[in-house]
Formats: C-alpha cells, structure tokens, sequence
C-alpha cells in the first residue's frame, strides 16, 4: 500500500466524485417527477393509464439496469436518436428511478387514510388539488426514508454508467489505476468516498426525517 | 366576512323549500339493501337527529346527502337542488365540477375529524378557504382565527393536529367546516371515537350552533343530545325509518317495539 498514490489522485477523484453526485441527484430528481406522475396515473382510474404504468414499472423494475443503460445507449441511434452518453446514463437512471419511486408512493398512498381526501372532497376541493395539497404531501412524508434508501441505491448504481464511457468516479478509479497500476489503493479510495457520500446522505435524510415529524 | 359577498351564487332562502328533501330514497351494495324507501324532510334551521343500531343505514343515509354515496333510487334535494344528479331523465350522475357546486353549501363532519395532519390547526381552517372559495391567504387566515376562536380554540391555532386532544381535534374540524358559511352541516357520529370526558365540550360547540340557527343533521350515539337539542329525530332500523318526529314523541310515546328495545338496551348500557 502506498498512499501517496491516494494523495496524488485525489483531487482527479474527488472532481469524479463531484460528477457522480451531480449525475445521482439529477436521475434522483427526474425519477422524482416520473415517478409521481406514473403513481397519480396509476390511481386516476383510466385503466388504459394503469397499464401502461404497470408495463412501465414492470420493465424497469425486471430489467436489470446495466442492460437498461446499454439498450438506451445502443438502440436509440438505430432509429436515429444519437444519445450522448451523459444523456444517456442520466435518462437509464431517471427511469429506473422512477419506475422504484411510483411504488413507494404507492405504498404511502395505501398508508394515507381515506377520510383525509374525504374531507377534502366534502369542503368542494377540486381532485388536482386533492392531490397537491393532501394527499402528495403526507405519501411524500411516509416515503422519506424510503426514498432515502432509493438515492442512496442509485448513487452507488451510477457507478453501472462508467460502461457507456461517462467519467465518473468508478470510470476514473479504472483510468487511473490503469495508468499507474495501483488499483488496489484507488479502488480503496473510490469506495471510501461513496461511502462517505453515502454517510452524508443518510444524515441529511434522518434530518429531513426530523423536520416532517414535528407535525 | 368580508370576503365572501358573492350573493349571486346563494340560492334565495325561500323558507317554503326545505333545506333537505329526501324522497323515495333507496341504496344497495350489490344484494344487500342497506336503504329502502327513505322518506325525510329537513326544515331551515332544523336540527334532525338520525339514531339507531349500527348497520341500520343513518351513516349511509347522511352520507347520500352530499353524495359521498351514491343512491340508487328517489331523490334527494337541498335547498330544492337535486343532488347528485341531472334533472333531465334518463338522469346521469352530475360531473366533479357540478358535485362541487353543491357541495359548497354543505358541511361535514367525520367521526374520525379527518384534520390534515400535516397542517396546523390554523391551516386546518384556512385551507379550504384558500383553495375552494379563492380567498387570499391574509383573509383567510384572519377569517380561520375567527373561527378557532368561535369554537374556543384559538390558542391552539398553530398546534398540529398530533398535539391536540380529540375533543379539541373535533372542534377544529368543526371550524373547518363552518369557516365554509355552510347552509347544512352533516355530522357522521362526531363524538363516538371520543373518550366520555371529551364528549361534553364537542357537544357544546353543537349546541352553540343549533341556537345560531344552523340547520344540522346529526347521525349520534348520544340520546341526551338527540332529546334536548333536535327539532326532530329519526330512528332508522334495517334501512327504514321506523320513527319519525319531535324527540319527546319518539322516545316516550312511539309504540315501536325495534325503538323500545334499541332504547332499552341504550338505558341499560348507560346505568349503573
């Protein structure tokens, strides 16, 4: 072991690290909007809206997202759609993402007693209404710790898209140790930095957790 | 309150249109008949009280009131509207848009208060008034504190609803719902989830309400509150109404033998 290797790729690491968390945030947040889309579709009551949505989480829940990044990135320019391989990694993330969050919505949406949206129904609210005022909020405190479990799973499945080329930090761990033949440290390294990215995350999630409890 | 002079969306209160007319109404749930034949009239500033044992209907009858759900046969008017549906026949179900439209005028209250708990007891208030009557949030908020005040509860304005006792959290919900200026207020079982020592202050909110005139129907347990305060009282057994008329007549003179046992069993229960 020698770490002044550590040292001496740290800062190309960490900029890595930087681009793991930014990619991670944005598949979290897009998968965010899919995903409650796909669950207030799902629970509208057109059934052609639930099938669909069943097909949707069915494929991107079965499929494995490793395969999932591959198809975007190789399929899509055969009917002529060039995807970047940013685009592309980020667009594999926000589905899978998505596809796991309409679930957990699901589940906080079984968990928010009907009377609540019934009372609401009673005072003349309008059903869009319903949705942001009442039901979203209390579904979205009931998934805080699972939607914290999710971002942390899709952090550490953001290291998947360093196939399709795109330099984060399991792509740069590869390319440096390839060039200094060091793996061992720098793999070392890498994982104690998405751990520690991983530790931060949960704490902020605890803390978010803290906050929606005082109610 | 300022904010609500939109007189031209009041029906007239012509005292000559009852403020509930139910007629011929008949629900069931697949083959099991939970309403026959209800005939029941509501008056302006009427407090009717529905009793009954459990399974008798008087929680689905109050519930077709503002179509929470749905009857299958007669017809239900408020304020001479019919409710629910279209008048033309063959009748269709009215739209969300139209059920909203009536359901501005009518208030409930839930056995289980149903207050957002992600929301204050102030916003409890204020959010229907934000959101269905489109009043700006200083508005509404002033007019919410009024209301918490009016049911004597206006320290507790920023508690979540976790924080209050339930016969506080009923109150709120009260509020809520008279924030509203209702015409009617329906009130499903409102002090049955309550613990004995909270009953007394969510029945005086009620009774405050009833000498304001309100007109109320109220599906209860409490026969106390059933022959002080109610004009009139319908004891409803396997889907009819098996007595109707002034408490006094009702509870001491009906000759109906389901009602002598229902209240018999109902002293028995209530003596030491």
């Amino acid at each position: 072991m020698k770490f002044s290797v550590i040292i001496d790729a740290l800062p190309h690491l960490l900029g890595a690290a930087v681009t793991t968390v930014w990619i991670s945030l944005l598949g979290v947040m897009l998968g965010q909007v899919i995903g409650v889309l796909v669950c207030v579709a799902r629970q509208s009551g057109s059934r052609a809206a639930d099938m669909a949505g069943g097909v949707y989480v069915s494929f991107f829940r079965g499929v494995p997202l490793l395969i999932q990044l591959l198809l975007i990135y190789y399929m899509l320019p055969l009917i002529g759609i060039d995807v970047p391989p940013l685009v592309a990694a980020i667009g594999a993330l926000s589905l899978a993402s998505g596809a796991y969050v309409s679930e957990i919505y699901r589940g906080a949406l079984n968990g928010v007693p009907h009377g609540q949206s019934e009372a609401a129904l009673a005072l003349g609210f309008p059903a869009p209404t319903i949705w942001t005022r009442i039901l979203l909020p209390q579904a979205f405190r009931i998934s805080v710790p699972a939607l914290v479990n999710e971002l942390i799973l899709l952090l550490k499945a953001s290291s998947l898209i360093s196939v399709v080329g795109v330099a984060e930090l399991t792509r740069t761990s590869q390319t440096i140790s390839a060039s200094n033949y060091r793996p061992l440290e720098i793999y070392l390294a890498a994982g104690l930095i998405y751990l520690a990215i991983n530790g931060a995350l949960a704490a902020f999630g605890a803390l978010v957790e803290r906050r929606l409890q005082q109610g | 309150m300022p904010a609500m002079t939109e007189t031209e969306t009041k029906p007239r209160l012509d005292p000559a249109v009852p403020m509930v007319s139910v007629r011929g109404v008949g629900k069931s749930f697949g083959a099991n008949v939970v309403l026959r034949d209800i005939d029941l009239t509501v008056n302006k500033s009427e407090v009717v009280c529905l009793i009954g044992p459990s399974g008798s209907g008087k929680s689905t009858l109050l519930r077709c009131i503002n179509f929470l759900e749905v009857y299958d046969r007669g017809e239900i008017r408020i304020e001479g509207k019919l409710v629910g549906y279209t008048e033309a026949a063959p009748r269709r179900q009215l739209s969300n848009r139209e059920l909203r439209d009536l359901r501005r005028n009518v208030g409930m209250v839930f056995q289980q208060f149903n207050l957002w708990p992600h929301m204050t007891a102030l916003e409890n208030v204020a959010e229907a008034l934000i959101q269905v009557r489109g009043m700006d949030k200083a508005a509404a908020v002033a007019h919410a504190r009024r209301m918490l005040d009016r049911v004597g509860l206006a320290e507790k304005a920023d508690s979540y609803p976790a924080r209050l006792s339930g016969g506080q959290q009923q109150r709120v919900a009260i509020a809520r719902v008279i924030a509203m200026e209702p015409h009617l207020i329906l009130f499903d079982e409102p002090t049955s989830a309550l613990d004995p020592e909270l009953v007394g202050e969510v029945l005086q909110v009620m009774r405050d309400l009833a000498a304001d005139g309100m007109t109320m129907v109220v599906v209860t347990h409490e026969m106390g509150f059933a022959a002080n305060v109610a004009d009139k009282v319908a004891f409803l057994d396997r889907g009819r109404i098996a007595a109707f008329g002034p408490p006094r007549e009702v509870f001491h003179e009906s000759g109906e033998p389901r009602l002598k046992q229902f209240l018999q069993t109902y002293h028995e229960r209530n003596s030491f």
